[in-house]
């Protein structure tokens, strides 16, 4: 799984990832954060009357990886598909963090997650992100912006100062968890480079676990 | 990702909750400190059938006579949830971990818009169940005990909890009589058997089997609610009296 600010390029890397997994014979399934239909219907009214405080936020992603978890997670896995997931529990527990929520509440809720085989989180400046937001001319939303938290009226400001917090979460998360880190300051290709090189010791380790089961076997 | 959750004071072993009234459960909302809040919560819980809601109408118009200010809150009635809820119940894509956590969603929604700032304000709380039914809701769906106590680690503990009790086969005809069986009280979505009855009556017990298990950890009061409605009001009135009378002479300061 992927994990990083938004515009930290990690979504394109999944999809180049994916391609190259693909391309090498290996099934693979990709899930992505906040997209289960079960509570989409709450997110969007929450989010179009900006009526979300932070814990019912949290809730309401916690109920969607939930949701997703059962239906497009563990059953992929148990087919012995490699799932790619564009975000996990660690993407909660860095912005309900930022936002004011119980870091260690957060954890304890999302202990029914799946420990995912491997995490990359995809390291970006701030400025680096908000110039790739920009151009590509996404318009900054109310709660990515961290808007609801009244810290500054002006879209862009609130980013960076809600996305600075984010960040100084998911710097904790790293020892916390063993994050590999990709620094996502390089190009796309090179940055693409170092994802598939981690990938690919991590399966390469695994053949060599089946291998040697078979040898023991 | 577990981590160590033997710090929450709601999953203390040993019965009797270390948790004072008025203050949270467990870790709390950090951004919402609620220390010294005038208000007060006084839940009723219970199964089905038991009268509650009579009940509580009967409590706001005296105590609103004796001049208290008395806010009502429910059980999944916000804004926010009620149609996510209402969809999810009528599709049948809920499984237990998302209904747990739709639920508590819900009161969360609850909790932060209308019972703390009602606390805030200094009125008296009445609420129409509280955390107790999604306890109960999820211990018989099987759903980690630890894990749900956590959850509900942002709850407010109650100054005063009434658990009104009946027995399984007073229950049952309570629920038969007024609004029959639905899918979700009858537990069928646990699959417990295909014969609707004997699923609807294994759950029933299940589900008051979950909340005499509570009884000594959150410090139920415990009424017989097979007694008339006037004598079950009485009594609840004497003891909530008694609590107001106490609460409002001045608290002697205690060792914390």
């Amino acid at each position: 799984m992927v994990e990083g600010i938004d515009g930290s390029g990690k979504t394109t890397q999944l999809g180049l990832l994916a391609k190259w997994l693909i391309a090498a014979g290996h099934p693979v399934f990709v899930t992505e954060w906040n997209s289960s239909a079960l509570v989409k219907a709450a997110t969007k009214t929450g989010k179009k009357k900006n009526a979300l405080t932070p814990m019912t936020f949290s809730l309401l992603h916690a109920t969607d990886f939930a949701d997703r978890l059962l239906y497009n997670i563990i059953p992929p896995l148990k087919a012995g598909m490699i799932v790619l997931a564009d975000r996990y529990a660690y993407t909660a527990f860095a912005r309900d963090a930022a936002r004011g929520v119980d870091r260690r509440w957060v954890r304890e809720l999302y202990s029914f997650a799946v420990k995912p085989d491997m995490a990359v989180y995809f390291r970006v400046p701030i400025e680096v992100s908000i110039d790739r937001l920009l151009a590509r001319r996404v318009k900054l939303k109310f709660y990515e912006a961290g808007m609801d938290m009244g810290w500054s009226a002006n879209a862009t400001e609130s980013f960076k100062i809600f996305q600075g917090k984010v960040l100084d979460e998911y710097d904790r998360l790293v020892d916390e968890f063993g994050l590999s880190v990709v620094p996502a300051s390089g190009s796309i290709t090179e940055q693409q480079r170092t994802f598939r090189k981690l990938v690919s010791q991590y399966l390469e380790i695994e053949n060599d676990d089946e291998q040697l089961d078979e040898q023991l076997g | 990702m577990t981590t160590n959750s033997s710090t929450s004071s709601l999953v203390d072993e040993g019965g009797a909750t270390e948790v004072r009234a008025g203050s949270y459960y467990g870790y709390g909302i950090p951004y919402l400190p609620i220390q010294g809040y005038p208000g007060k919560i006084i839940a009723i819980e219970g199964t089905d059938g038991v009268g509650r809601s009579t009940q509580i109408s009967l409590l706001r118009e005296w105590l609103e006579v004796q001049g208290y200010g008395v806010v009502e809150t429910g059980w999944t009635r916000s804004d926010l949830m009620q149609p996510t809820i209402d969809l999810a119940k009528a599709s049948n894509t809920l499984n237990k971990l998302t209904f747990v956590l739709l639920y508590a969603t819900d009161f969360a929604d609850r909790l932060e818009k209308e019972i703390i700032p009602a606390l805030k304000a200094g009125f008296i709380v009445l609420s129409d169940r509280y955390i107790f039914t999604a306890l109960a809701r999820a211990g018989v769906r099987g759903v980690d005990r630890t894990w749900v106590r956590s959850l509900y680690g942002f709850a407010i503990a109650p100054h005063l909890v009434f658990y009104l009790k009946i027995d399984e086969k007073t229950l049952i005809r309570r629920v038969l009589q007024s609004r029959g069986m639905d899918y979700w009280e009858s537990g069928m979505d646990m699959k417990l058997g295909d014969d609707i009855y004997e699923s609807f009556r294994a759950y029933q017990r299940s589900l008051l089997r979950e909340y005499a298990s509570m009884a000594d950890e959150f410090g139920f009061r415990v009424l017989d609610a097979r007694r008339k409605v006037d004598v079950i009001q009485e009594e609840l009135r004497r003891q909530i009296a008694a609590f107001l009378a106490e609460s409002e002479s001045p608290t002697p300061v205690r060792p914390e």
